[in-house]
C-alpha cells in the first residue's frame, strides 16, 4: 500500500498534486493571516488562494510522476537508481503513460498529446464557426465567445503546433544525426510532462469564476490585467508551455552540436536538422520574453505591481513590445520546422537532391536573424512612435526574401526529378507550397503600413494567420506525420483514406480562409461574436467549409488509429530515403543503433551512382568514393 | 545549362497569361468598399499595385509547380532517381535579388503613401475622441468645448486631426470607408488624420478587443457640409465632462517625433 504512493507513477502524482495544492492554499492563508488580512480574497484579478496552488500543483504532479526522482536522489546524496535503462523503450501502451527517457517514446507522447489538443482546439473552432454562421448571437454569448476564440488560439499555438514540431523532431532528429538519444534524456522527459499540464490549465480556465481567459491569445494589457481569474490560468499555463519549449530547444541545440555521428559535418546535416537548429535558436532567446510578459501581467493582477497600469507609472504599450518580441519570432518557431519537413518530403518523393542546399540552410539562418527585427509590424496602429513603423516595414518586407528562396528552391528540386505522388505526405508538401505562398503574399501586403492601417484587426488578419498557420504549419505537420508514420509505428497507413483527408483538408482550408480576406477588407473586424448583416452569406459559406475541414480530420484520426493497430507492416525504408532514420528498422531498435553509423556524404545524393549518406555498422568495409556536393551545374 | 532543356518561352507565356487573368479579375473588384477620404484612393491604389505584383509571383509558383507535375512525374514502376542537380548559382542569386528589389520597391511606395496620408494641413480641425467600455464620445473645438455621445459629426473636405483618449482598456477607431484606424490607448493620446471627401452616414467600429461588449461598440459618423456642421455644433448643449478632461491632461502626447521632442524640451 505504502509502496503504491512512494513509487513514481500516477498514484504518487495524484497524491503530490493534492498535497502541493493544499500546501499552496495553506501558505496563502497563513501569510494573509499573519499580515492581518482576511484568509481568502476574491477580487476578480486576485484569488491568491487559487493562483498559488495553480503554480504549485503542477510542480507537485511533476514530482509525483517521477520527473525529478533521479536529480533529487543525486542532489541529496541518496543512492540513485542504477542506470539499467528500465525507463527506455515502450513495451506496452502503458509505458506511454510513464516518465520515459527514450526520445522515441517521448516523441510519440508529444505527438499524440498535442494532437489531442488539436482536436479540442478544433472543436472550439467549430463552436466559433457555428456562432458566426449567422449575424447576431445564437449559440454562445459575447463573453463566452471571447473565451472560446482565446482558448482556441492558445491551444493551437502553445500546445499543438509548437510541441507537435518538437515531438516530431524529438523522434526523428536523433535518428537523423546518428545519435543514440537526445543529449539530456531526463530533461526531455520533464519537457514533455509540462506540456499536458499547460494544456489542461488552459482548458481548466473554463471552470474559473468569470469564465475562461477572454483577452485573446495576445492578452493585451490593460484588458488582461483587469480580467477575471481565468486570465491567471493563461499567465501560469504559458509558463509551463514556455519552459517545456525552452528545455526542448536547449536539448536540441546541445544534441545537434555535440552528438552528430562521425562524418556528419554541419553541411551534411539534413535540412530538418538545420530547421530545428534555427528554431531552437529562436526559442531559447525569444520565449523568455513571453514568459516575462505573462509574469508581469500576473504580478500586476495579483500583487498590484504597476508594470502596465496607466496612471500609476506603468506603460500600456510596453506590454505589446515585450509580447511581440517573442510572438513574432514565434511564428517562425511555428513554421521553420515545417520548412525542414517539406524539404525532406519533397527531396525523397521527387528523387532529387535539394536545389541549392546551402542557400536553403542560410535562408533559415537569415530568417532567424531578421525575425528579431520585425516585431513592431503588429503595432502599426497601436500608437507607438510613428517613426518606428518604416524601418519595421522594411525588415518585414525583407523577411519575405529568405522565405521566397525556400519556395523557389523546393520548386527547383522538383525539376528533372521523378516525382512520386503516391504518398499523402507529398500531396500535403506540394499543396503547402501554393497555400503558403498565398499566406506569404498576404503577409507582405500586411507589412505595408498604409494597407495595414486599413486591415489591421480585421478578418483579413484572421485569413492571413490561418493561411500561414493552417495552410503552412498544419499542412507541414500532416506531411511529416504521414511521412514518418511508418517509421514511428512500424505500420503503413491507408493511402486512400489519406487522399480523402488531403483533398478535404485542402478544399476546406481554401474555402474557409480565402473568403475571410474579402470580408476583412470590406469592413468586418475580428474577434466579434456579432457582425453586420451584409457579411452574413459569406460567413455562412465560411462556416460550411470550416465544418467540412473539421469533419475530414476525423478521417485522419480513424486512419492513424486503425493503421497503427492493423496496418500492414512497414519496411525500414518505404519511401527510399537516404537520411539515417531510413537505414534502421521501422520502428527503430530501443537504442537506435548497435554502433554509431559513419556519415560519408550529403543527405540528398539522389541520382549519383554509388553515393551514400551514411554507412551502417556491419556494412561492407569498402567506403564508396564520395563526391563533394557541387553547387551550380 | 539544364535550363536550356525547359520550354522557357512557353512557361513565361503561361505565367504572363495567368498573372494577367488573375490581375484583371482581382482589379475589377472593389475590395475595400467606398472610398470616402483622401487617403482611401491612395491606399486602394497601393493595394492594386500589390495585386499585380502578387499575381505575378503567384502565377510563377503555380505555373512552375504545374509544369513540374506534368513533365517530371515518375512513370508507374519507375523507381530510378532524378538527375543529380544540386543547384544553380545564377538562378539562386536571381531569386534572391529580384524579390529583394520587388519588396523594397513596395516598401518605398508604401512609405510615400504613408507620408501623403499623414501629412497635416494647417487648416485642420482637431476633434477629441473619448472611448470607454463600450461607448464613444467626442469633443469639438470652440468656446464651450462641445461634446456629443455616440455620434460623431465632421465637416466634409476638411482635414480632421483626431486626438484619441481611452478611459479604461485599449480600443481602436476605424471607419472602413476612410481606411483609417488608430488605437485609443489609456494613458496616452494618439493621433489620426482624416480628410473625408463625401457627405453621408458611416459606422465607427471598435477593432481592438475590449471586453464582452466589443462587437457592439459602435458609433454613428455623420459627414456634412461645413455650414451644417457649424450649426450642429452650435446646438450642442453638453460640455466635455470634467473627468474626461482630467484624462486628457494626464495623457502623455504620443508620437512626438524625435525632433519635436527636442524642441519641446
Amino acid at each position: 500500500m505504502v509502496a503504491t504512493f512512494t513509487r513514481p507513477g500516477w498514484y504518487r502524482a495524484a497524491l503530490c498534486t493534492v498535497l502541493a495544492a493544499a500546501f499552496g492554499v495553506g501558505l496563502v492563508v497563513l501569510l494573509r493571516s499573519i499580515s492581518g488580512l482576511p484568509a481568502f480574497q476574491s477580487e476578480q484579478t486576485g484569488y491568491p488562494q487559487v493562483v498559488v496552488p495553480l503554480i504549485l500543483a503542477p510542480l507537485g504532479f511533476l514530482l509525483g510522476i517521477g520527473c525529478f526522482d533521479y536529480w533529487l536522489r543525486w542532489g541529496v546524496g541518496a543512492r540513485t537508481i542504477p542506470e539499467d535503462h528500465s525507463s527506455h523503450g515502450a513495451y506496452s501502451w502503458k509505458d506511454y503513460f510513464k516518465v520515459n527517457t527514450d526520445h522515441k517514446v517521448i516523441g510519440v507522447q508529444y505527438v499524440v498529446t498535442s494532437f489531442v489538443f488539436f482536436l479540442i482546439g478544433g472543436l472550439i473552432a467549430m463552436l466559433i464557426r457555428a456562432e458566426l454562421a449567422q449575424p447576431g448571437t445564437q449559440i454562445v454569448g459575447a463573453g463566452t465567445f471571447n473565451g472560446l476564440f482565446s482558448t482556441h488560439a492558445v491551444l493551437m499555438i502553445f500546445v499543438f503546433i509548437i510541441p507537435m514540431f518538437a515531438g516530431m523532431a524529438n523522434y526523428v532528429l536523433p535518428l537523423m544525426i546518428g545519435a543514440p538519444d537526445m543529449a539530456f534524456p531526463r530533461l526531455n522527459a520533464l519537457s514533455y510532462w509540462m506540456l499536458p499540464l499547460a494544456g489542461i490549465m488552459f482548458l481548466a480556465s473554463f471552470l474559473a469564476p468569470g469564465g475562461a481567459f477572454d483577452a485573446g491569445w495576445t492578452g493585451y494589457a490593460p484588458l488582461s490585467t483587469g480580467a477575471p481569474l481565468g486570465q491567471s490560468f493563461f499567465n501560469i499555463g504559458v509558463q509551463f508551455a514556455g519552459f517545456s519549449s525552452i528545455f526542448t530547444a536547449l536539448n536540441f541545440l546541445v544534441t545537434i552540436i555535440t552528438m552528430r555521428a562521425p562524418g556528419m559535418t554541419f553541411w551534411r546535416m539534413p535540412l530538418l536538422v538545420w530547421a530545428n537548429l534555427s528554431t531552437s535558436l529562436l526559442v531559447v532567446a525569444a520565449t523568455p520574453f513571453i514568459s516575462g510578459a505573462q509574469f508581469m501581467v500576473l504580478l500586476d493582477r495579483v500583487l498590484h505591481t504597476n508594470f502596465f497600469q496607466f496612471g500609476a507609472g506603468g506603460d500600456v504599450i510596453s506590454y505589446q513590445h515585450i509580447f511581440w518580441f517573442y510572438s513574432h519570432p514565434a511564428v517562425y518557431i511555428m513554421i521553420l520546422p515545417g520548412f525542414g519537413i517539406i524539404s525532406e518530403v519533397i527531396s525523397v518523393h521527387a528523387r532529387k537532391p535539394i536545389f541549392g542546399y546551402r542557400l536553403m540552410a542560410l535562408a533559415l539562418i537569415g530568417i532567424v536573424v531578421l525575425s528579431y527585427s520585425v516585431w513592431a509590424h503588429h503595432m502599426f496602429v497601436a500608437g507607438m512612435f510613428s517613426w518606428l513603423r518604416v524601418p519595421m516595414m522594411l525588415t518585414t518586407l525583407l523577411i519575405a526574401v529568405p522565405t521566397g528562396i525556400k519556395i523557389f528552391s523546393w520548386l527547383g528540386t522538383l525539376y528533372f526529378g521523378k516525382i512520386h505522388t503516391k504518398s499523402t505526405a507529398m500531396l500535403f508538401a506540394l499543396a503547402m507550397i501554393v497555400t503558403f505562398t498565398i499566406g506569404g503574399i498576404s503577409g507582405v501586403m500586411l507589412g505595408m503600413v498604409p494597407f495595414d492601417i486599413h486591415v489591421s484587426d480585421t478578418y483579413f488578419i484572421v485569413a492571413h494567420i490561418h493561411f500561414v498557420l493552417f495552410g503552412g504549419s498544419v499542412f507541414t505537420i500532416f506531411a511529416g506525420l504521414y511521412h514518418w508514420f511508418p517509421k514511428m509505428t512500424g505500420r503503413m497507413y491507408d493511402e486512400r483514406l489519406g487522399r480523402i483527408h488531403f483533398w478535404g483538408t485542402l478544399i476546406g482550408t481554401w474555402g474557409t480562409f480565402i473568403p475571410m480576406h474579402w470580408v476583412g477588407m470590406d469592413g468586418m473586424p475580428r474577434r466579434v461574436a456579432d457582425y453586420a448583416a451584409q457579411f452574413g452569406n459569406w460567413n455562412l459559406m465560411i462556416s460550411c467549409f470550416a465544418f467540412l475541414l473539421g469533419a475530414v480530420q476525423l478521417i485522419f484520426v480513424y486512419n492513424m488509429i486503425v493503421s497503427w493497430r492493423f496496418g500492414p507492416k512497414a519496411p525500414a525504408n518505404p519511401w527510399g530515403g537516404k537520411s539515417i532514420e531510413w537505414l534502421v528498422s521501422s520502428p527503430p531498435p530501443v537504442f537506435n543503433f548497435d554502433e554509431i553509423p559513419r556519415v560519408v556524404g550529403g543527405p540528398y545524393e539522389y541520382g549519383i551512382p554509388g553515393a551514400r549518406h551514411a554507412i551502417m555498422p556491419g556494412e561492407g568495409a569498402e567506403i564508396p568514393v564520395t563526391r563533394e556536393t557541387v553547387v551550380g551545374s | 545549362m539544364f535550363t536550356n532543356r525547359l520550354p522557357i518561352a512557353k512557361l513565361a507565356g503561361a505565367v504572363v497569361a495567368l498573372a494577367a487573368v488573375i490581375s484583371a479579375v482581382m482589379l475589377s473588384i472593389n475590395w475595400d468598399g467606398a472610398e470616402d477620404s483622401t487617403a482611401a484612393p491612395k491606399i486602394d491604389n497601393l493595394l492594386n499595385i500589390m495585386i499585380v505584383l502578387s499575381s505575378i509571383v503567384f502565377a510563377i509558383v503555380v505555373v512552375a509547380l504545374a509544369y513540374a507535375l506534368i513533365a517530371f512525374r515518375a512513370k508507374p514502376g519507375d523507381e530510378s532517381d532524378g538527375e543529380p542537380i544540386h543547384g544553380n548559382t545564377r538562378l539562386e542569386i536571381a531569386w534572391t535579388l529580384i524579390p529583394t528589389i520587388i519588396v523594397l520597391f513596395s516598401g518605398g511606395w508604401s512609405w510615400k503613401v504613408l507620408n501623403e496620408i499623414e501629412e497635416t494641413d494647417p487648416n485642420h480641425m482637431t476633434v477629441s475622441v473619448f472611448s470607454q467600455q463600450y461607448a464613444w464620445s467626442f469633443g469639438y473645438p470652440g468656446k464651450e468645448y462641445a461634446y456629443s455621445q455616440g455620434v460623431l459629426h465632421v465637416p466634409v473636405n476638411r482635414q480632421i486631426v483626431f486626438k484619441m483618449h481611452s478611459q479604461d482598456v485599449i480600443h481602436s477607431f476605424w471607419v472602413p470607408q476612410w481606411r483609417i484606424k488608430k488605437d485609443n490607448v489609456p494613458g496616452i493620446t494618439t493621433t489620426a488624420v482624416v480628410t473625408p471627401t463625401k457627405t453621408g452616414t458611416y459606422q465607427l467600429i471598435c477593432t481592438e478587443l475590449c471586453g464582452f461588449g466589443h462587437a457592439s461598440m459602435r458609433a454613428k459618423v455623420i459627414v456634412q457640409s461645413q455650414s451644417a456642421f457649424d450649426k450642429w455644433v452650435e446646438g450642442l448643449k453638453e460640455k466635455v465632462p470634467p473627468d474626461l478632461m482630467v484624462s486628457v491632461k494626464q495623457d502623455t502626447e504620443t508620437n512626438p517625433e524625435p525632433l519635436e521632442r527636442a524642441v519641446a524640451e
